[in-house]
């Protein structure tokens, strides 16, 4: 069974299409880099997942149920937000507030939720800020506390949207790390979206890129490539490989030749 | 001064109010909503004279108007908060309103005197049950939305993931919030509920790294703020709002301080 199933799907946002008619699996147990520029569609996948975006055709299961909201398999972290820096409850209770949340009644934890709190705060190695003000952490101590949200109930699915937006070389490093590192622990699948491929190079085990509306899925050899870049985007694209890392690049002259207007052929020039 | 039987209301009506404005409060400015606290005031104030020259209640004109303001605001949630402008605009004819319809009056200042600047002194036996009554709605409506309102504030996205309907909770919060205003309009007035429901909760926050204990202490604030507020005001014949307002203020600053000094 598929971790993550789509069959046919089209989501559109705000009469947009955002992607179209995609069919792809993503096994269980893997680490999947969700790679695209500005509006390719990763943050529109995520939640279409989650089932926050209802596909305009096909569907999509999640280890064999339909994607809906409150699936048990699925954790999720978003982008990064603002607001968290004024915040002076501490991290545990940042953490708390999201286990078993979703319940009615007064905001008291059990015992089972306060050992799954201790427990993710473990896996993201928190103990030593946890009972830290949110607002005087580091934006990197405040993401580990948003990923031990996500870890809470046990998710065999991960979803992380832009988890290295913000973070210094050395930061996005030690979260790739930790990621990886959880996945393989735990057993789980990772979806984790990103700008730029190169920091994640050693650590995929497959890539899904979104361009054009469509998406290819596969290990790095196979996807970022020129062909295949070039069918995704419909314009003629050149993957350089030099001192291990990989450049995707459209040259100015072709995406001037065809009328693409400047704004649009960032995307072309960086993965 | 406890002899007086206005007096003794005066205490009960500042502990029941601060019960509800501490509590309430507390996830008001955790949700950074503190301006929509003051704009149901201001739109209450429209509602309570407008009651009273319709030959209603004005604590249950007043009452309708914050509980219903709050809903829509709660309705607009987002795109609201991006219109400071539109809101101000809001506050600003509804208060307008207000005036146009005092000047009809024909019972005076007295009685605009006391929605604007609170008139704890005068609560009654019957206006103290029907304050605790609701009070007791506030505080049980709250109690069960606790904990899905604290992870709809501190994530959003994952609380809406998990089938949360984040609107509706926003509705049903600041409608409750509306309820909270009516209640404080009676003690400190409409241009004066900052200093219950927002203080207090402000100040627990800056000191309290956990939600219980910032939960305890922002209703103990208001609480101790409300009640020594009507004893200064017995012992010098200072209005009760100022005190509160002072106290509300002092403990603000003194809570950013120590926390400022801590970090």
């Amino acid at each position: 069974m598929s971790a993550l199933l789509l069959e046919g799907v089209t989501l559109r946002l705000g009469g947009r299409t955002v992607l179209r008619d995609l069919d792809l699996g993503v096994g269980q147990g893997v680490f999947v880099g969700v790679l695209g520029g500005n509006g390719a569609g990763k943050t529109t996948l995520m939640r279409a997942v989650l089932g926050l975006v209802r596909p305009s055709t096909g569907r999509i299961a999640v280890f064999g149920r339909p994607a809906e909201r409150g699936h048990r398999a699925i954790g999720y972290m978003p982008q990064a937000r603002a607001g968290l820096t004024d915040l002076r409850l501490s991290g545990r209770a940042f953490i708390a507030a999201a286990a078993g949340g979703i319940g009615w009644g007064p905001a008291v934890s059990n015992a089972a939720q306060r050992a799954d709190v201790a427990r993710v705060i473990g896996l993201v190695d928190a103990g030593a800020y946890a009972d830290r003000p949110v607002g005087a952490l580091s934006g990197g101590e405040r993401q580990r506390l948003m990923l031990a949200q996500a870890l809470l109930g046990q998710p065999r699915l991960l979803l992380l949207d832009e988890p290295l937006a913000g973070l210094d070389p050395h930061h996005q490093a030690a979260t790739i790390r930790l990621v990886r590192g959880l996945q393989r622990r735990l057993g789980i699948t990772v979806l984790f979206s990103a700008h730029d491929l190169n920091p994640l190079l050693g650590a995929l085990d497959e890539v899904l890129y979104l361009g054009g509306g469509h998406a290819a899925l596969g290990s790095v050899d196979e996807v970022v490539t020129g062909p295949v870049l070039s069918r995704l985007y419909g314009s003629p694209v050149e993957v350089v490989r030099a001192q291990g890392r990989i450049f995707v690049v459209a040259g100015e002259l072709q995406a001037a030749r065809q009328g693409i207007p400047a704004s649009e052929r960032e995307r072309h020039v960086r993965v | 001064m406890f002899a007086y039987d206005f007096m003794q209301n005066a205490f009960a009506a500042a502990a029941i109010v601060a019960l509800a404005c501490g509590a309430v409060g507390y996830f008001l400015v955790l949700r950074q909503q503190s301006f929509a606290g003051h704009a149901l005031g201001h739109v209450g104030f429209a509602g309570a004279t407008g009651a009273v020259l319709a030959g209603l209640s004005p604590f249950w004109g007043l009452m309708a108007v914050t509980v219903a303001g709050g809903a829509l605001m709660g309705a607009l949630g987002e795109r609201l908060a991006e219109r400071d402008v539109a809101v101000g605009m809001v506050l600003a004819v509804a208060l307008g309103f207000g005036v146009l319809f005092l000047n009809f009056f024909t019972s005076g200042a007295g009685q605009a005197n006391a929605l604007l600047f609170g008139n704890v002194l005068g609560v009654d036996a019957a206006t103290l049950w029907r304050m605790a009554g609701c009070c007791g709605v506030c505080l049980a409506a709250l109690g069960l939305m606790a904990r899905k309102l604290l992870f709809a504030t501190l994530g959003p996205e994952l609380a809406e993931a998990q089938g949360a309907d984040l609107r509706l909770l926003s509705m049903l919060f600041l409608a409750l919030a509306g309820v909270a205003v009516a209640e404080a309009v009676q003690v400190v007035g409409v241009l004066l509920v900052f200093t219950l429901l927002v203080g207090p909760a402000a100040a627990a926050l800056r000191l309290c790294t956990r939600v219980g204990t910032g939960f305890s202490l922002s209703i103990g604030l208001a609480g101790a703020q409300a009640l020594v507020g009507v004893a200064l005001a017995y012992v010098t014949d200072w209005p009760s709002s100022f005190w509160i307002s002072a106290l509300s203020g002092g403990c603000y600053l003194g809570a950013v301080a120590v926390s400022a000094r801590r970090a």
